[in-house]
């Protein structure tokens, strides 16, 4: 540690060099934890920013003299008790630049001092373990160290793509590679069925080593990220709804000063709107009958400015046939809006375990059904031959003076 | 009405004076309107004290809407006071909220002045009055069976009622439905109190999933 603390960093202002950081107990802490770089306590973060290094390069560090007799574990708690919480002057983790080779060098130097010693002193797992152990590491570190923190996105995909020079990404692996084969040749005198059981072992731990931090980072990331994404979709889309219906219809409002014109708009915006907040889909992709009537009278309204009134009881599917059942209604009422002379015409659909029966009716002018001459397809053709086509039936009821009303009929098996 | 009979005494609630105006010219040759009011508390003081017989309320108000109202005079004894629910919105939130509390009827402020008038007369003389949305939202409340209700007879409709509801949601008059179905108007009037009935007094728990679903609770 005194060696790297020896080289003055102008940017610390996490405590080593009180001179210049503001008075406070706080501030004479050998480390401050880090707030937003924790695995455990932001211990190691926070001994790296003071050192100036990646948290990466500390935590394995610390990992590979936990291997040699425990002293890894020992020297975090020492550490952890040193070190302070960060306090609300502490800058959220400071940009850090790029950790100097040197420094790099000297903790591995300090690393393997520390295992020498305690290998004299028998503080020691072994050669069979700590060795392996230690190259493996190091090859973590050396793929890794540059990668964690700098590197925006997938660090995986920033591997594919060249970021990180493939010498690194190489020499890493070998080091693994290397530190996984001489676990196993040094430890080849055990029997045969407990060396399989460790070869898988070692493989697992070896992958752990290559794809830990990323999956570490993974997941730090991905809740924030997430909540991220889904707000500004959800704004995203509100603002698309929005500029589709209300900014489209405040527009043609402005451009047309046709009374009856103006208020049709604005029901049709008004029912658009309250389909969109009742969750109902919005007529131009909606699926069900309720939402398929609101369209269709929206769709009347604007072309022959009537006041069309729905009401809609049970829902179904729109299947071929109801969509037949649905054109109908809407033959039948464009014909009440264009014949009856009455300004309301109102359409009534009930959906239940029978089928849909639908019936449109206006307090118009009315006609008598049997002076109607045969050329007139409107009826006919439109609603009564088209419900015989698709297993349905329909009926015109009307007298002159009483208005009109077509019933349309679904059986459950058509529908 | 014989011109001898005494003249309805109406109190009007609404938060726009200027509708509450519009009201006032358009009713008052045929009504008494002993007052008016712009929110609940100014009602509620109001109605307590005059004791009109009906209000014509405004489900929007500012201090808790109409249901509110209604649901407070009911509270403390109406007497003969009887609410018929006015909105701009046909929305399911309101109509139910509203006819839960305790309103006879509920029309929208698109209705015509003779047919408000006609409304108001109706729940005058102790009749309920739908509009046609109203009818199809208690048709689509008391949809189907269900087996484990507290009140079974309460919480269905019979095939009459279903059949008067589904006339009124296609837009007949009481009159054009008595013709159609054969009995009298007033046959038909007695099964729209006994619907209305029924929708304020069900325990229904389809009823409460159904307001839910609309997000009304």
């Amino acid at each position: 540690m005194s060696a790297t603390s020896a080289t003055h960093d102008p940017r610390d202002a996490t405590g080593t060099h009180d001179g210049a950081s503001p008075p406070g107990p706080r501030r004479y802490r050998l480390v401050i934890r880090s707030r937003n770089d924790r695995v455990l306590t932001g211990t190691a973060a926070g001994l790296a920013e003071a050192l100036g290094i990646e948290p990466l390069l500390v935590r394995l560090s610390l990992a590979v003299l936990t291997v040699a007799g425990g002293t890894g574990i020992a020297l975090y708690l020492v550490l952890w008790v040193l070190s302070a919480e960060p306090d609300a002057t502490t800058p959220d983790q400071a940009v850090r630049e790029r950790p100097r080779t040197r420094q790099i060098a000297a903790l591995a130097c300090i690393v393997a001092g520390c295992m020498l010693v305690l290998r004299s002193t028998g503080l020691w797992f072994g050669d069979a373990v700590v060795w392996p152990v230690a190259l493996a590491a190091a090859g973590s570190a050396l793929i890794w160290a540059r990668i964690s923190e700098r590197l925006p996105g997938n660090p995986v995909v920033s591997v594919f793509r060249g970021r990180i020079s493939p010498l690194r990404v190489a020499g890493g692996g070998l080091l693994i590679a290397a530190g996984m084969t001489l676990f196993l040749v040094v430890n080849g005198t055990l029997a045969s069925a407990r060396t399989a059981l460790l070869a898988v072992l070692v493989t697992a731990v070896g992958l752990g080593l290559i794809l830990g931090p990323w999956i570490l980072r993974l997941a730090r990331d991905a809740g924030e990220e997430r909540r991220q994404r889904i707000r500004s979709e959800e704004r995203a889309e509100i603002a698309a709804h929005l500029h589709d219906s209300v900014l489209h219809t405040l527009a043609l409002i402005q451009r047309s000063d046709d009374p009856a014109n103006v208020a049709a708009l604005a029901r049709r915006q008004e029912r658009e709107l309250r389909a969109w907040l009742d969750h109902r889909p919005t007529p131009s992709e909606q699926q069900d009958l309720r939402g398929a009537v609101d369209a269709l009278a929206s769709r009347v309204e604007e072309l022959h400015h009537v006041t069309v009134d729905t009401v809609v009881v049970g829902d179904a599917p729109v299947t071929e046939n109801v969509g037949a059942l649905l054109l109908a209604c809407q033959e039948a009422a464009i014909n009440a809006a264009r014949h009856s002379g009455s300004p309301r015409v109102s359409i009534y659909v009930e959906a239940d375990s029978d089928g849909i029966t639908a019936y449109v009716r206006d307090q118009g002018a009315g006609f008598d059904v049997n002076a109607v001459p045969a050329d007139r397809r409107g009826i006919a053709q439109s609603v009564i031959g088209r419900m015989r086509r698709h297993g349905g039936s329909a009926t015109v009821t009307s007298q002159p003076g009483q208005g009109t009303e077509v019933q349309i009929q679904l059986p459950r098996a058509a529908s | 009405m014989s011109p001898t009979a005494p003249r309805t005494r109406l109190f009007l609630v609404d938060d726009h004076q200027l509708f509450r105006s519009g009201l006032r010219a358009e009713l008052e040759g045929e009504f008494d309107i002993v007052g008016e009011a712009g929110d609940v508390d100014q009602a509620v003081a109001g109605i307590a004290t005059l004791t009109p017989d009906v209000v014509l309320l405004d489900v929007h108000l500012p201090g808790g809407g109409g249901a509110t109202v209604a649901d407070a005079i009911i509270r403390r004894g109406a007497g003969e006071t009887r609410f018929l629910a006015i909105s701009v919105s046909d929305a399911p939130e309101d109509v139910i909220g509203v006819i839960r509390a305790g309103a006879r009827g509920y029309v929208t402020k698109s209705i015509s002045p003779a047919d408000l008038a006609d409304a108001i007369r109706r729940v005058r003389s102790g009749d309920a009055v739908f509009s046609p949305r109203l009818a199809g939202f208690v048709l689509d409340a008391f949809r189907g069976d269900l087996p484990t209700s507290i009140d079974p007879e309460l919480d269905q409709l019979t095939p009459r009622e279903r059949e008067v509801l589904r006339h009124i949601a296609r837009g007949f008059t009481y009159k054009e439905i008595g013709v159609r179905l054969n009995v009298s108007a007033k046959t038909v009037e007695t099964h729209v109190s006994s619907v209305l009935r029924k929708l304020q007094l069900s325990s229904r728990y389809e009823l409460t999933r159904w307001a839910m679903d609309r997000r009304m609770i």
